[in-house]
């Protein structure tokens, strides 16, 4: 790609990303397969945005948000941010990045180092990018960020163990926010909790949201939570975005069978509206070996003989909808 | 650790998050006080500090309570039972076994912490490095830890002590070149178990997402290691460490008793033990107190080990 700056108004680009991991077996540990976990990404994400990004476990969701903040190194394709190729960015570059992007994880019991006080946990990031001169100024900066998160000062001086998961949650969201990021990757940050704690969770993601100015890309593995917080929504199948549209339009308008599929299994608030309801066949396939053609013929109800053949592209089927199918849309 | 008291998701107050949780005026329990916890609970762990202590203070305050010379030859009194002269009795040249007894205890033990800080040392270093590095630095770390494994120890033994004793004796003198030696090969040929678990526990937590967390925000690899990853692998490890301390001490009486280890008339109480053997049916407390001594130890050492492993584990409920 010859460069091309992404417009003032996307923050974050994301191009044919691709992420192949090695299956490693036999004598020797050879390289005997490969997962293809992410099969050619692209999306953006406007400033301010939340862009949800749903599909079954394993369709590459968090390799795909690894891979835009490199914890992961991606196999090819670019990452935009702000004008800058992320994929190509090292050393100091690749620091300063650290303090514009963060991640909140699914799991609040791995996520928490057990060994470390609430307060040390909190103020690493301080300590990594020199943001507070004295003790005294690190200290109150934990505190601002732990009440920020809706916690209190003297939970700085406990142990990870001795919260609940949704105050662990909200411990690893000050922790982010401790580098005042533009963009967070939500990786399922609801996933684990109690239902009625999911809701205070996302509220305070969206006042956070308000309040700073935070760009999301919100991953789940059901539409049902990433409707309420999401602008717009991107389908994942097996290492490819089916769908892309605004939360409200991919609701009330699925194109491609995949997510009319997923919307089936959400529940309807309202009993007069009658969705028809779609059971996939089978189960994913192996990632190994995904299908030929459209990734999703093998359990598509519509599928036509050459679906095995051609890779739907995904196309604007209506301004700011876009779809890969081939007869959908 | 992690997750040993785990609250379950649903206890969350679902009132508003200020509320969620009352401050408590209790002190805040660190992994750290509550491993201590458990250990405290393991009776056996307990009894096998209580007496590892006690032969502790035993070999370093006891000389002051009797001091006795270790090498005051009295053929009149050899081999004589425990009196109140001699509480432990004599040997064969009639010196004073107590006095002995806490002589050796010192070598004995100091040369099994000592080789046991040798050999965690090299194989956390060794396991660290491996579970960090990746491809053919790792690669070649193993290898070297299996050579190591398969090499047959006491034919090595034998060969080091042979080849280096004299050149030991004239820098560090006949007892410190003795120590040195004998606790780096001890030290040098058990550090591959700690090397392996060591880099087991560092390829599992490194994928952890708390250290993921770390990585996005920048930090080094050695902060990784030093503040994330090496607190949450020693656990295991101090547990191997405290065989490790066993197993010396062992190792140590086996080169005494092959005339290997410190000069003759220097007690250990492996050395102890192999004067005593050819009285066995004259004067059997000879070689009962060292004997015991070092079954004691074993024996107490591994009890804490024990119950070091169950207080580092967080599955196990005491
Ligand atoms: N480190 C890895 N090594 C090998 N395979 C991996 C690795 N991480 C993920 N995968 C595989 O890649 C695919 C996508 O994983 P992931 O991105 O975690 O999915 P999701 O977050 O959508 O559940 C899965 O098939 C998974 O098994
Ligand atoms: S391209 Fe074919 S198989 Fe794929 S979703 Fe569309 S109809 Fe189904
Ligand atoms: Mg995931």
């Amino acid at each position: 790609m010859n460069a091309p700056l992404a417009p003032a108004e996307d923050l974050l680009k994301v191009r044919d990303l691709r992420k192949r991991f090695a299956v490693r077996g036999g004598i020797f540990s050879r390289t005997v397969d490969q997962v293809h976990a992410v099969d050619g990404v692209s999306f953006e994400i406007g400033k301010g945005e939340t862009l949800g990004l749903v599909g079954e476990s394993g369709c590459g969701k968090s390799t795909t948000g690894r891979c835009i903040l490199r914890l992961i190194e991606p196999s090819s394709g670019e990452v935009w941010f702000q004008g800058n190729n992320v994929t190509r960015m090292g050393g100091d570059e690749l620091q300063k990045l650290r303090r514009d992007m963060q991640i909140i994880f699914q799991d609040p019991y791995a996520s928490l180092n057990p060994r470390l006080k609430v307060g040390a946990i909190i103020g690493e990031a301080l300590t990594i990018h020199k943001l507070a001169p004295t003790q005294k100024a690190m200290e109150d900066r934990v505190v601002q960020l732990l009440e920020t998160v809706g916690l209190q000062p003297d939970h700085m001086h406990r142990f990870p163990h001795e919260f609940s998961g949704g105050q662990r949650q909200r411990i690893g969201i000050a922790r982010a926010l401790a580098v005042e990021p533009k963009l967070i990757v939500c990786d399922e940050p609801v996933s684990a909790l109690d239902v009625s704690i999911q809701a205070q969770v996302i509220n305070l993601l969206e006042d956070l949201q308000e309040e700073f100015g935070l760009t999301y890309l919100f991953i789940a593995h059901d539409l049902s939570v990433v409707e309420h917080i999401s602008t717009r929504v991107a389908v994942m199948y097996l290492g490819r975005v089916v769908e892309i549209a605004p939360s409200r339009e991919l609701y009330d308008n699925p194109l491609h069978p995949y997510t009319e599929a997923l919307l089936s299994a959400v529940p309807i608030p309202d009993p007069t509206v009658k969705r028809k309801r779609i059971m996939l066949q089978g189960d994913v396939p192996n990632p190994i070996r995904p299908p030929s053609g459209c990734h999703f013929h093998t359990r598509c109800p519509i599928a036509r003989p050459d679906c095995a053949q051609r890779v739907p592209e995904l196309r604007e089927s209506k301004p700011g909808h876009w779809v890969s199918c081939h007869y959908s849309g | 650790m992690a997750g040993s008291t785990p609250v379950s998701l649903s206890a969350d107050a679902p009132a508003s998050p200020q509320l969620a949780v009352q401050p408590r005026k209790a002190r805040s329990i660190s992994p750290a006080l509550e491993t201590w916890r458990r250990f405290r609970r393991h009776t056996l762990a307990v009894t096998g500090a209580i007496v590892l202590l006690i032969l502790v203070s035993g070999v370093l305050l006891g000389p002051y309570v009797w001091p006795v010379a270790i090498n005051d030859i009295d053929f009149a009194a050899k081999l004589q039972g425990p009196s109140l002269a001699h509480p432990l009795g004599t040997d064969d040249l009639g010196q004073d076994l107590l006095a002995r007894m806490m002589y050796g205890g010192r070598i004995s033990l100091a040369v099994g912490f000592a080789a046991m800080l040798v050999a965690l040392t090299v194989g956390v270093l060794v396991g660290s490095v491996a579970g960090m590095a990746s491809g053919w630095l790792d690669a070649a770390l193993m290898w070297l830890t299996d050579l190591f494994l398969a090499l047959p120890t006491l034919p090595l033994l034998l060969l080091v002590m042979y080849l280096f004793r004299d050149s030991m004796k004239k820098v560090l003198g006949v007892e410190g070149g003795a120590f040195v030696l004998i606790v780096v090969v001890i030290g040098g040929l058990r550090w591959m178990p700690v090397a392996r678990l060591v880099r087991a526990q560092f390829l599992s937590l490194r994928e952890k997402e708390f250290v993921e967390a770390a990585r996005a925000l920048g930090a080094s690899k050695v902060r990784q290691v030093v503040q994330h990853i090496l607190p949450n692998a020693l656990g295991p490890v101090i547990v191997v460490g405290t065989i490790d301390v066993a197993a010396a001490i062992i190792f140590e009486s086996t080169l005494s008793f092959l005339g290997l280890g410190f000069p003759s008339d220097v007690p250990t109480w492996g050395s102890m033990l192999r004067d005593a053997k050819d009285y066995l049916d004259i004067a059997a407390h000879w070689a009962l107190f060292p004997g015991g001594a070092i079954f004691l130890t074993v024996l107490a050492i591994n009890f804490i080990g024990d119950g070091l492993r169950d207080a580092f584990d967080p599955r196990r409920v005491l």
